[in-house]
C-alpha cells in the first residue's frame, strides 16, 4: 500500500511539472502585458489542484488499464488468426470513438455553417443539420478506414513513409479540385479526430500486434496508426465537400 | 462545482461508451477468453474515466476562461493599437509571442501526448528519452501556431503554407533513421487534443474576428492544421540532432581509446 501511494505521489509532482508552463504562461499574460489582476483566484487554485490530480489519476490508469487492455485485443486477435475479425475490430474502434467525439460535432455544425454562407447548402437548419450529418459520418468512416489500411500495414510491414507521403501528395492534388471553404476545415479534422482516450488505446493496439507478430519491430511497425488517422479525414473531407 | 464534476463525468462516460461497447463485445463475441488480470484493468479505466474529468472539470475553472479572453484582448484594436481599416502584421507582436508560449505549453500538458511518448520510451528501452520527445513536440507546435497566427494576420492562403510543410517533411523523411519515422508522423495528430484545441481554436477566431476582412468561418479555421504539421518536422530535427551527437560521441570514445591504445604502445 505504502508503495502505491508513493507511487502516485510521484505522479502528483509529474502532474505539477506538466502544468507549470501554462500556469506561467497565462499568468505573465494576466499580469504583465495585459496588467490585470486575476480573477477569482480561490477558483484558480481549486481548479489547479483538481487539473494535478486529475492527470495523474489518468496516467496511474492509462498504465493499468488503457495500455493493457489494447495489448491483450492486440494479442488476443493475433494469436485467433482471422484477418475479418482483427480488421473488423480496427474499423469498429476508429468509426465508433470518431463519430461520438465533441470536438468533431463541434466543427461539423460550424463547417454547416460556412457551407451555408458560401451557398453551397440551403440556408434552413434541416439542410445545415444533414450536411453536418454527413460530414461526421464521413470523418467516422474515413477513421474507421485509416485505422484498417493502418493495421493491415503492420501485418505486411510496408514501410510508412510510402503511403504517407502518397497520402500528402493526394492532399495536395484534392486540395487545387475542393471548393475553397472546405480546406480549412478538412485540414483541421484531420487534427481533431483523435481524442485523449482513443490515443493510448491505439497506440497500444498498434504496438501489440507489432510485438505479436514475427519479424515486426515494435518501433518501426507499431507506431503509425495514428498518422493514418489524421491523413484520411482530410483527404475524406474534401472529397465530400466537392460531391457534396 | 460538484454539478461541474458530475455533468462533465457524465459526458465522459458518454463519450467513451462506444469504446466499452466495442471492447466488450469483442472481447466476448470474437475472443472469447478472458485477459489476464480483468479487475486490474476495470480499475485502471475507471482510473482514466475520474481522471480525465476531474482534469477537464479543472482546465474549465481555472484556465480556459483566461486562455480564452486573453485571446480576443490581445488581439482587441485598443490592445494592439492598429488604426482603423490598416493592418500592419507588427501590430500583433504579443500576439505571436502569445500563441508560441501558449502552444507550448499546452502541448507539454496533453495527456495524449504523455501517453505515446511513455509507450516510445519503453518500447525503445531507454534511447528516446519521453521529456525530449514531448519537448521536440512542444517547440513544433509553438512554432506551428505562431505561424498560423501570423498567416490569419497577413491573409495569405492556408494550403500554400501547409504544402511547402509536407515538401519539408518529405526531405526529412529521406534522410531520417527508420526507427523515427513512424513515431513523428503520429505525433502530430496526438498533439491537438483536449488542453490544446479548445484555446487555439479560440486563439483562431478571435484573430479572424477581429481583423476587418477577415472572416471567422473561413480564416479561423486552420491553426490546428497549423499545430499537426509542424511537429512531424521538428521531431524528426530532433532525431537528427540526437543522433549525430550520439555518433559524435561515439566518435569521441573511440578516438580516446586509440590514442589510449598508441600511448599504451609506445611506453611498452
Amino acid at each position: 500500500m505504502g508503495k502505491s501511494v508513493k507511487k502516485f505521489l510521484m505522479l502528483v509532482v509529474d502532474a505539477l511539472r506538466d502544468m507549470l508552463p501554462i500556469v506561467l504562461v497565462i499568468g505573465f499574460f494576466q499580469l504583465v502585458v495585459l496588467q490585470q489582476p486575476f480573477p477569482n483566484l480561490s477558483d484558480v487554485v481549486i481548479g489547479l489542484v483538481f487539473v494535478v490530480l486529475g492527470l495523474a489519476l489518468f496516467i496511474r490508469g492509462l498504465e493499468m488499464g488503457l495500455f493493457p487492455i489494447g495489448e491483450a485485443m492486440a494479442d488476443a486477435l493475433a494469436k485467433k488468426g482471422s484477418l475479418t475479425a482483427l480488421l473488423g475490430f480496427a474499423f469498429c474502434l476508429g468509426f465508433g470513438t470518431t463519430a461520438a467525439e465533441p470536438a468533431l460535432i463541434a466543427v461539423a455544425a460550424e463547417a454547416a455553417d460556412v457551407a451555408s454562407i458560401a451557398g453551397a447548402i440551403g440556408k434552413d437548419e434541416e439542410s445545415r443539420n444533414s450536411y453536418a450529418f454527413g460530414l461526421r459520418f464521413t470523418v467516422a468512416l474515413s477513421v474507421g478506414a485509416a485505422l484498417v489500411l493502418g493495421v493491415f500495414r503492420i501485418l505486411k510491414g510496408w514501410p510508412i513513409q510510402y503511403l504517407i507521403i502518397g497520402g500528402y501528395i493526394l492532399v495536395i492534388v484534392i486540395t487545387v479540385f475542393a471548393p475553397e471553404e472546405i480546406v480549412g476545415i478538412a485540414y483541421d479534422s484531420g487534427g481533431v479526430t483523435t481524442s485523449t482516450i482513443t490515443v493510448p488505446l491505439v497506440t497500444a493496439l498498434g504496438v501489440g500486434l507489432a510485438g505479436a507478430i514475427r519479424g515486426r519491430n515494435p518501433m518501426i511497425d507499431g507506431f503509425g496508426l495514428i498518422a493514418f488517422a489524421s491523413l484520411l479525414p482530410m483527404i475524406f473531407v474534401m472529397i465530400y465537400g466537392m460531391v457534396y | 462545482m460538484i454539478w461541474d464534476i458530475i455533468s462533465t463525468g457524465m459526458s465522459t462516460v458518454l463519450d467513451v461508451l462506444p469504446i466499452v461497447v466495442i471492447l466488450v463485445g469483442f472481447q466476448f463475441v470474437v475472443i472469447r477468453r478472458m485477459p489476464p488480470n480483468p479487475q486490474r484493468m476495470a480499475v485502471g479505466f475507471l482510473y482514466v474515466l475520474f481522471g480525465l474529468t476531474l482534469f477537464l472539470v479543472g482546465l474549465e475553472q481555472a484556465l480556459f476562461p483566461l486562455g480564452r479572453t486573453m485571446a480576443s484582448q490581445l488581439t482587441a484594436p485598443e490592445f494592439t493599437g492598429s488604426v482603423e481599416g490598416i493592418i500592419n502584421w507588427r501590430d500583433y507582436m504579443w500576439v505571436y509571442v502569445f500563441a508560441f508560449a501558449i502552444g507550448f505549453a499546452t502541448t507539454v500538458a496533453e495527456p495524449s501526448l504523455i501517453a505515446v511518448a511513455i509507450k516510445a520510451e519503453e518500447i525503445s528501452g531507454g534511447a528516446l528519452n519521453a521529456t525530449g520527445l514531448r519537448l521536440a513536440v512542444a517547440f513544433g507546435v509553438a512554432v506551428g501556431v505562431s505561424l498560423g497566427a501570423y498567416r490569419i494576420v497577413s491573409g495569405t492562403p492556408l494550403p500554400y503554407y501547409i504544402m511547402a510543410g509536407y515538401v519539408v517533411v518529405i526531405f526529412q523523411t529521406m534522410r531520417a533513421s527508420k526507427t523515427i519515422i513512424p513515431l513523428a508522423y503520429d505525433s502530430g495528430g496526438v498533439t491537438t487534443s483536449t488542453v490544446t484545441v479548445p484555446v487555439v481554436a479560440a486563439l483562431g477566431l478571435g484573430l479572424a474576428s477581429a481583423i476587418p476582412g477577415r472572416s471567422p468561418l473561413i480564416d479561423g479555421f486552420g491553426l490546428i492544421a497549423f499545430a499537426s504539421v509542424f511537429p512531424i518536422m521538428s521531431v524528426l530535427g530532433y532525431a537528427m540532432l540526437a543522433d549525430n551527437y550520439q555518433k559524435r560521441k561515439k566518435q569521441a570514445s573511440t578516438d580516446a581509446a586509440k590514442k589510449q591504445d598508441v600511448e599504451e604502445r609506445k611506453s611498452s
